[in-house]
């Protein structure tokens, strides 16, 4: 994106009322282009979850409409779009109507600020990590208007646990985020991947940079799947007790932007992953091919895509095979768990990098036997 | 500033336009057959019962007011992470005693049961 104004500023050579027009113009279609490809994700992302859990479990799953079944998501897309829009008549209106574009509006708005390649940047904030981490925390205002506006037993106790969930399971994102923020000193989500360059391949990756990070990583990626909502952590929407949890109430497309932000959070959280610890759209072949740069990029993002796709496909592994924790464990897991094994990786980074002079495994390593 | 943050207000306009012109949409293509059962509150079949708005437990309370102090904290530490290398032992000695006065409330948290969940 910033590439291109920066081709329309420079060829207009000052911001005239055309050029500005030609940029708002551009900015339009490219965030329809995302919207659209975020939704063709999601709808995917549906489909993969049937398909894989189906495979799991040893069944067929969808395979009737189209070709392996892979159009499921646009017959189900269409049956939700044609459904009957009820709003009940206790519900307290106003916050019911608003909470799902809240949360469609928060989960989509993310997708922006992601590095897909190098050149591939539609928003390149010099605070990407600290935007993402914000605009993700805007889901929990929507779910929690859902559940209490619903005023229906069932989306209030989904709604009350949603938040209880989301909310305690951000500390411990946040801050097993910096012990990598400690090492790239950066929060461009660019500049994080450019970091993770250089003549070791994967163990430039800064998942292998200390044993800290590593297990940052792993915090990290539990207290993911609890701020999505993901099985072990399903509390909120615990399909068998509380029926839907906060959106029991809503039906038809409604229920579909919270089914849509479900997805869109995932992919952003997997995202965050692969960008901050599995070294982006890097892959060593790849970084070290001498082709054109278009074809270069269009292969970064396939990596990076990849990646992600691979950690998103790990997190339904987890969700059809582990059952479901009680609300009082995934406190315990939170708060007396997680939250002091990223104090302690927090100040571990923070020593390693005194005394190692910033150093990661793979360079001390070469160091001792050079 | 213009190049950065222009799309993402875009975006967000185009979102919300999106999800507002699709929900409108479906109001008009789908049914609307609406009866007094089909617009009360879903209680598995059975009539509501007594009111909704009743009253929740503390915990989630603590939950929230935990969640600000802790959250307030991460915050604050972000900053000190970026320029962590500048300020070289410095920087890392003054967050040490900082976390370690946040551990002291932390354990004292622990201790009072605020973190247990029943």
């Amino acid at each position: 994106m910033q590439f291109a104004i920066q081709w329309l500023v420079d060829k207009f050579s000052f911001l005239s009322p055309i050029s500005i027009l030609l940029l708002i113009s551009l900015m339009f279609i490219v965030g329809t282009v995302v919207l659209l490809l975020a939704m063709l994700y999601e709808g995917l992302g549906t489909y993969a979850l049937r398909k894989i859990g189906g495979d799991i479990q040893v069944r067929i799953g969808p395979n009737r409409v189209g070709p392996v079944g892979l159009l499921q998501f646009l017959a189900d897309g269409v049956k939700l779009f044609l459904k009957e829009d009820i709003v009940p008549t206790v519900v307290d209106k106003k916050l019911f109507i608003l909470a799902p574009f809240i949360t469609f509006a928060a989960s989509c708005a993310a997708f922006v600020a992601l590095s897909y390649s190098d050149r591939l940047v539609i928003s390149n904030l010099n605070i990407g990590l600290f935007y993402l981490l914000a605009i993700s925390s805007l889901v929990v205002i929507g779910v929690i208007m859902a559940g209490w506006a619903s005023n229906s037993k069932w989306s209030l106790l989904g709604g009350m646990r949603a938040a209880a969930q989301i909310v305690s399971y951000e500390i411990p994102i946040g801050l097993s985020l910096l012990s990598v923020i400690l090492i790239t000193q950066s929060l461009n989500m660019g500049e994080i991947i450019r970091s993770q360059s250089g003549g070791w391949g994967i163990l430039n990756w800064h998942i292998f940079h200390n044993p800290f990070v590593f297990i940052s990583f792993f915090i990290y990626f539990t207290a993911a799947l609890a701020e999505v909502n993901q099985t072990p952590f399903d509390l909120p929407e615990t399909e068998s007790e509380l029926v839907a949890g906060y959106f029991t109430e809503y039906s038809g497309m409604r229920f579909g932007f919270f089914f849509m932000a479900e997805w869109g959070e995932i992919f952003i959280v997997s995202a965050i992953a692969v960008t901050l610890f599995l070294g982006g759209w890097q892959l060593p072949i790849i970084n070290n091919l001498d082709i054109h740069i278009y074809l270069k990029n269009l292969l970064q993002l396939g990596v990076f895509l990849g990646k992600t796709f691979l950690l998103i496909y790990l997190m339904l592994w987890i969700r059809w095979t582990l059952p479901r924790l009680r609300v009082d464990q995934i406190m315990y897991m939170c708060w007396k768990v997680l939250l002091p094994f990223a104090f302690f990786n927090i100040i571990g980074t923070g020593l390693w990098l005194l005394i190692f002079k910033g150093k990661g495994i793979p360079e001390l390593v070469i160091q001792l036997f050079s | 500033m213009l190049n950065e943050y222009l799309p993402i207000l875009i975006l967000f306009i185009i979102n919300i336009a999106f999800a507002v012109g699709i929900i409108i949409f479906s109001h008009f293509l789908g049914p609307r057959k609406s009866s007094a059962e089909k617009l009360s509150p879903y209680e598995s079949g059975v009539p509501p019962v007594g009111d909704t708005r009743i009253r929740f437990s503390v915990k989630f309370y603590l939950i929230a007011m935990l969640f600000i102090v802790f959250d307030i904290e991460v915050v604050f530490m972000y900053p000190w992470a970026v320029i962590f290398k500048k300020l070289g032992l410095f920087g890392f000695v003054e967050m040490f005693v900082f976390i370690g006065i946040l551990l002291i409330g932390y354990v004292y948290v622990w201790k009072k049961g605020a973190l247990k969940w029943e």
